[in-house]
C-alpha cells in the first residue's frame, strides 16, 4: 500500500485542527471516508476532502504535503504509525502524543510535543515557544518520548517537562528548562538566560555556558560522570548529531540546582 | 571408555535447580574492575554456607560495557529468587559501592528482576538522583570519588547449579595440575562459574553426617588416607582426588563446560598422572539434573 497523502490545496484562511488526522484514528478508513471527515476552521466546520487532495490509501504512514503554519495539533494524541510532513506546521505539533512516529520537514509554531508521552518527534526545521512545555492549566509538561530538533527552539523549552528528551541542535531562548521536574534537554547551540530556573531535578546538558545563569544553581566543578557515556550511547540511532558527539569528551561542569526548589537538577556544561 | 589412558566412569553428575543473575561490573581499568568483581564474589562458594555462590564468568573489553569502561561479567546463583536478592544487595552495597571508580548494570533482562541499585540509592541520604535512559532506569549516588552509577534491577532466570567431575591422580601435584588444565579451558565457556577457590574443591562432601547438626561431612569412599578402613572407591594407585563444581545458566552450559574440562584433564593424561575421571552424585535421587560423563564426551 502507498502512503495515504493529503496535499494542502490553498493556505486555509482561519487555523484548522488536524489532531482528528492520525493515523491511528483513521486505521480502515477509506480515502472517501477520510475526505469526508469534519475539521474545525475557525468557527466552521470543513471537510478535509474540501481542503486537501487525497491519494494513497495506508493511514498507518501519512503524509502531508505543502503544509503551512495554519495547521495545528497535526499528531495530537496519535498512539502509533507514521506522520510526514512537508511544510511548515502549526501550534501543538504532537501534543500529547503517546506513541509513534512524526517527521517534520519544516518549521513548528509553540507548544510543540506539549504533554507527549512518547513516540518521537523529529522536526528538521526550527521550532517556537515551550516546546514539551506544559500548556496554561496543565501540571507537566513533555512526559516521555522524544523530541529532536535540528534547527533551533524557542523560549520556555521543556517548562515544566516531567520526562523525556527534548534534544535541540540549534540554539534555544531564555529559560530552557524553568520549573522542569524531570528528564534531559541537550542543547548543542547557544542558550538564553535563566536556563534551569525553578527546575527540580532533570539534567540540562549544554555545549556552551549561557551567558548568564539563576543565583540559585551552583557551581560543583569539572565532573566525569559515567551516565553520560550511556546518554550519548542512547541517541545512536537518531539522524542526528547528537548521534556523532565524541564520547570523550564527558567532562562536564556541574551546576546543581534550583537551589530554591529541591535543587536536584542539574545543568552540565560540556568542558572543551 | 579411556581417553589417552585416563579412565572415565561410568557414573553421572547430579545437579538442582538454582536461580540465577548476572550483573556486569565496570572501573576505570580491568585491575579495579577485578577488585571490585572479587570483592563481590568473595565467601561465595557454596550456598550451604554463604548463602550465594558467585563468580566472575569473563573479563570484558571497554566496547562490550554499557559505560564505555573496562569491566567482568560476574554470575550469581542462589537457591531463591529471595535469597539470591538479599546477597546482590548486600554485595552491592558493601562490595561495588564501595570500589572505587565501581559502576554496576545488569547483565540479564527480562519481566523477573532483582534489586540493584533500587535500596541502594539511599545510602546518597536524599542527593541520589536517577536518570531514565530507555527502558532502563539507572542511580547517581554521590560518593567521595565522584558518583557510584548502579542500574535499578537486573533480571535474573532459572538456573542450574553443581555439576562436577573429579579428577583422580597418582599425586596431590599431578591432580592440581589437571584442574588447573581444566579449570583454563572452562573459563573459555560462557554462562558458567567454577565457584570454588581458583575453580576447584578437594572437601568433596555427601549429605549427612553421623554428628546431627551437620547436614553434609566429607566424602570418606574418595578420601585416600581412608582407602584401608572404609568402602573406598579409590584404587591404591590413587592418592589425590580433587573435584570441580560448575554452575551454568542452563544444563548445556554445564555440559560444554564439563566437556572442555575434563577433555582439558585428559590432554595430561596417564603419563601426567591422571588416572580417571568420576563425578558425585546422591544416588539420582535429589538433584533433577543428571550429567552422564560418557554421554558428555561421546
Amino acid at each position: 500500500m502507498t502512503a495515504l497523502t493529503l496535499s494542502l490545496r490553498d493556505e486555509p484562511v482561519h487555523r484548522i485542527d488536524l489532531s482528528a488526522v492520525r493515523p491511528d484514528r483513521l486505521s480502515g478508513a477509506t480515502p472517501e471516508k477520510i475526505a469526508r471527515l469534519g475539521l474545525s476552521c475557525g468557527n466552521r466546520r470543513m471537510q478535509v476532502g474540501e481542503l486537501f487532495e487525497i491519494t494513497g490509501e495506508d493511514p498507518q504512514d501519512l503524509v502531508i504535503r505543502n503544509s503551512c503554519a495554519r495547521l495545528d495539533a497535526i499528531g495530537a494524541g496519535m498512539e502509533t504509525g507514521r506522520i510526514r510532513v512537508y511544510g511548515n506546521t502549526g501550534d501543538y505539533l504532537g501534543m500529547g502524543m503517546r506513541g509513534g512516529n512524526i517527521e517534520v520537514h519544516g518549521d513548528s509554531g509553540h507548544w510543540t510535543a506539549s504533554g507527549m508521552h512518547n513516540g518521537m518527534i523529529h522536526l528538521r526545521g526550527s521550532c517556537g515557544d515551550f516546546a514539551g512545555a506544559a500548556i496554561p492549566g496543565d501540571h507537566r509538561g513533555m512526559r516521555g518520548g522524544t523530541l529532536l530538533v535540528t534547527g533551533n527552539a524557542g523560549d520556555r523549552t521543556g517548562d515544566r517537562m516531567r520526562r523525556g528528551y527534548i534534544l535541540i541542535e540549534g540554539d534555544t531562548g531564555d529559560y530552557c528548562g524553568a520549573r522542569m521536574v524531570a528528564g534531559t534537554i541537550a542543547v548543542l547551540g547557544k542558550v538564553g538566560i535563566a536556563a534551569g530556573y525553578g527546575m527540580r531535578r532533570g539534567t540540562l546538558l549544554f555545549r556552551q555556558l549561557p551567558p548568564s545563569l539563576p543565583a540559585t544553581l551552583n557551581d560543583c566543578g569539572e565532573h566525569r560522570l559515567g551516565f553520560l557515556h550511556l546518554l550519548l550511547d542512547s541517541f545512536a540511532d537518531l539522524d542526528s548529531r547528537f548521534s556523532r558527539l565524541d564520547k570523550g569528551q564527558l567532562r562536564v561542569r556541574r551546576y546543581a540546582g534550583d537551589l530554591a526548589c529541591d535543587g536536584k537538577g542539574e545543568l552540565l556544561v560540556w568542558v572543551r | 571408555m579411556i581417553i589417552n589412558g585416563v579412565t572415565i566412569d561410568d557414573t553421572f553428575a547430579e545437579a538442582f535447580g538454582m536461580k540465577a543473575t548476572r550483573v556486569l561490573v565496570t572501573a576505570l581499568n580491568h585491575r579495579w574492575a577485578r577488585h571490585a568483581a572479587e570483592s563481590m564474589t568473595g565467601f561465595a562458594t557454596s550456598v550451604i554456607g554463604c548463602g550465594v555462590e558467585a563468580g566472575i564468568e569473563s573479563e570484558l573489553p571497554a566496547e562490550a560495557t554499557p559505560d564505555g569502561r573496562p569491566g567482568v561479567s560476574v554470575l550469581l546463583f542462589g537457591m531463591s529468587s529471595k535469597a539470591l536478592g538479599k546477597q546482590l544487595e548486600n554485595r552491592v552495597g558493601q562490595c561495588l559501592l564501595t570500589a572505587p571508580s565501581s559502576a554496576v548494570f545488569a547483565g540479564l533482562h527480562g519481566d523477573k528482576t532483582l534489586n540493584l541499585g533500587r535500596n541502594i540509592r539511599f545510602f546518597g541520604d536524599g542527593y541520589q538522583t536517577s536518570k531514565l535512559i530507555g527502558e532502563r532506569r539507572y542511580w547517581r549516588i554521590p560518593v567521595m570519588d565522584g558518583e557510584f552509577l548502579c542500574e535499578e534491577s537486573t533480571g535474573y532466570t532459572d538456573a542450574v547449579g553443581g555439576g562436577n567431575f573429579l579428577i583422580l591422580a597418582v599425586s596431590q601435584e599431578q591432580a592440581l595440575s589437571a584442574c588447573e588444565a581444566a579449570i583454563a579451558a572452562m573459563r573459555e565457556v560462557p554462562n558458567v562459574i567454577m565457584p570454588f577457590p581458583g575453580g576447584v574443591v578437594r572437601s568433596g562432601s555427601k549429605v549427612g553426617s553421623k554428628y546431627p547438626a551437620l547436614p553434609a561431612s566429607t566424602n570418606q569412599a574418595f578420601c585416600p588416607t581412608l582407602k584401608g578402613m572404609t568402602a573406598t572407591q579409590l584404587t591404591p594407585d590413587i592418592e589425590a582426588v580433587l573435584e570441580i563444581v560448575i554452575d551454568g545458566v542452563n544444563d548445556s552450559d554445564i555440559r560444554s563446560a564439563m566437556r572442555a574440562g575434563i577433555e582439558a584433564a585428559c590432554a595430561l593424561g596417564a603419563q601426567h598422572g591422571v588416572r580417571r575421571i568420576s563425578a558425585g552424585n546422591y544416588g539420582g535421587k535429589l538433584g533433577q539434573y543428571h550429567f552422564h560423563l560418557r554421554e558428555i564426551l561421546a
